[in-house]
């Protein structure tokens, strides 16, 4: 049974009273013998008069580390999208130790997001199992041709500068927090 | 009065067109250009209007959601409206391959139409203090000043309120879409049933002014006599629920309910056609709450401070008239961000069970308290015995309800006991 109000309509002209002040509060938010200025009252931040500075967590855009891929090609079969392009070649860098071997390795020669088809799930970022793939909160890299969506390795790279340090687990937790490598 | 006397005291024009003392003498050409100035100034006035109150809704309901509203075309985005009519204009006119084109093409003018006539019989100024009775001098002629002011006054209202019903009503018929026609079928069981309390909460308006022209009831209101409070407040609040059901705008808003109806009776309109769905909507609200403001708030009617030249003739009485009209444009938008919508069966409940019959018993009320003054009888044992009677009405509807309720929770669970009987094969 819905709860019956002690006075009829005493919840309807409450709720009037609540819109009443928040639109006073929008139109005057200097107090009311301030001229009006909905535009400061108001939560809307006006975007490309003013910028909003974006959560640290939030998913703008996907950087590269390009020291750390091995272009194992995971990423590229998770994408739900096919949205990564990924070509290497091997080659032989010098050892770790003197003495040592020198190693086989992938060296990229192609890494490119196209973010035209991106859905920002995410999945590569979480998939890649070499610390090479990480989020940006950084959104403003939107292109008049479609095509200039492709993002190529070395621009994946500048994105890098981008991308906040983890932030701290909770109190009491045991897992280490990630380091980015810079 | 019998028509051939009304003819004999007012000449033959105004007894069709109303107590207007442009036209109960020789009309001449300036009588026509004064008439046709007038119908300029009331389309041109009201269609500047509606694109200034679609403005003004829509800033005011975004500083009521703490957001800026439209700041983009024009200075604090004035001409947003005008922006919209034209990307409207110039959209692709469509009409559905099941439509019945001519019902089809036809709704948006019986909606749109008689939002603009309704404003004819408005009157906008002139000065009702002084014995003046409203009227102005123009050219050396008296008048009103509204467009025209017919002996059916209140019923023109009436009327051009039904007829705007149809535009709903074939707009959803005529789109051979189920959403649409579930939309119009609501409009039309809605608006037809808040017209009922409408036109009884202002019966008690015609009772007290004992006429049905709009002129009339303005210059009986004179003098702060208002109707608000000589009918006792709850006319007034009956008639603006029903206004706001009648206007379909929220908390009434079933007929477009999104969630529900996808757009309601204009899902299959485009373009133009749409823009004068819109168009009549937000022109609806202007009208209806200039109507409340010449029924229960005197109209124009205000201090003059004894002022008889233009400044106590039009502009006094027109400011006095918007300030009381900006009021409750302002109360129709913060109805719409304040109020959830009602549910279908609320809607009718309201409707039949509460507003109807409490509009009805007011009425009678009021009846008896102006017998009673008429007859010198003693008017507290007249209101006394009023209420009781309603009263005991009440209590009888009240009665009816809870014991037919009664009798169908009692079948309703006899059928639910012969069901679990039948499927556990007889065994308790």
């Amino acid at each position: 049974m819905p709860q019956k109000p002690d006075i009829p309509g005493k919840g309807i002209v409450k709720g009037l009273g609540i819109t009443m002040k928040t639109a006073l509060e929008t139109m005057f938010p200097d107090g009311p013998l301030k001229p009006p200025s909905p535009s400061k009252g108001a939560a809307t931040v006006q975007y490309p008069h003013e910028k909003e500075e974006p959560v640290t967590r939030a998913r703008g855009v996907i950087a590269l580390k390009i020291e750390n891929c091995t272009a194992c090609m995971l990423c590229a079969r998770e994408c739900p999208d096919w949205c990564i392009y990924i070509e290497a070649h091997k080659t032989l860098a010098p050892p770790r130790r003197e003495g040592g071997k020198p190693r086989s390795v992938n060296e990229l020669d192609r890494f490119d997001f196209d973010y035209s088809l991106c859905m920002y799930c995410g999945i590569c970022v979480e998939v890649c199992p070499f610390e090479a793939l990480f989020w940006s909160p950084e959104y403003e890299y939107s292109e008049t041709r479609i095509g200039d969506l492709l993002h190529d390795k070395s621009r994946l790279d500048q994105w890098m500068d981008t991308v906040p340090d983890f932030e701290q687990y909770e109190a009491g937790s045991e897992m280490k927090v990630k380091k980015v490598p810079r | 009065m019998s028509v051939a006397r009304l003819v004999d005291s007012v000449g033959p024009l105004a007894a069709a067109v109303g107590g207007d003392p442009l036209l109960s003498g020789e009309v001449d050409l300036t009588v026509v250009l004064i008439v046709l100035l007038k119908v300029l100034v009331i389309f041109v006035g009201i269609l500047v209007g509606v694109i200034l109150m679609v403005w003004f809704e829509r800033k005011l309901i975004s500083d009521m959601q703490n957001r800026i509203g439209p700041n983009r075309a024009g200075p604090f985005g004035l001409l947003q409206t005008v922006a919209d009519g034209m990307k409207l204009i110039f959209k692709e006119d469509l009409i559905p391959e099941k439509s019945d084109r001519f019902v089809f093409a036809l709704a948006p003018f019986l909606s749109l139409v008689p939002a603009f006539l309704t404003f004819a019989i408005v009157p906008l100024a002139g000065n009702f203090n002084d014995d003046l009775g409203g009227t102005v001098e123009i050219l050396g002629h008296k008048t009103f000043m509204q467009l025209a002011d017919p002996q059916v006054g209140i019923l023109w209202f009436l009327v051009m309120s039904s007829i705007a019903i149809y535009g709903v009503m074939l707009a959803g018929w005529a789109s051979g879409s189920k959403y649409p026609l579930l939309g119009s079928v609501r409009a039309t069981a809605q608006m037809i049933s808040y017209e009922a309390a409408l036109g009884l909460s202002l019966a008690t308006v015609l009772l007290l002014s004992g006429t049905l022209s709009t002129n009339g009831i303005v210059r009986a209101q004179s003098g702060w006599e208002w109707n608000i409070w000589m009918t006792g407040i709850v006319p007034f609040v009956i008639f603006v629920i029903a206004a706001t059901a009648e206007l379909n705008r929220p908390p009434f808003d079933l007929v477009e309910a999104e969630q529900e109806l996808v757009g309601g009776f204009q899902t299959e309109y485009s373009s133009f056609r749409f823009a004068m769905f819109y168009l009549a909507e937000f022109l609806n609200t202007v009208t209806m709450s200039a109507i409340i403001v010449t029924l229960f708030f005197g109209g124009p009617a205000g201090p003059t401070f004894g002022l008889t030249n233009w400044v106590g003739v039009y502009v006094l009485p027109f400011v006095w008239f918007f300030a009381k009209m900006f009021v409750f444009l302002c109360m129709f938008v913060a109805f719409r961000a304040t109020l959830p919508r009602f549910r279908y069966d609320q809607v009718m409940d309201l409707g039949w069970k509460v507003l109807i019959p409490l509009a009805l018993a007011w009425f009678l009320v009021l009846a008896g308290v102006r017998v009673a003054a008429d007859q010198g009888w003693n008017a507290l044992a007249v209101i006394g015995a009023g209420c009781a009677g309603i009263m005991a009405g009440g209590g009888l509807l009240l009665l009816a309800l809870k014991s037919s309720q009664a009798k169908r929770l009692a079948a309703d669970s006899a059928a639910a006991e012969r069901s679990a009987l039948k499927q556990t094969g007889g065994v308790r």
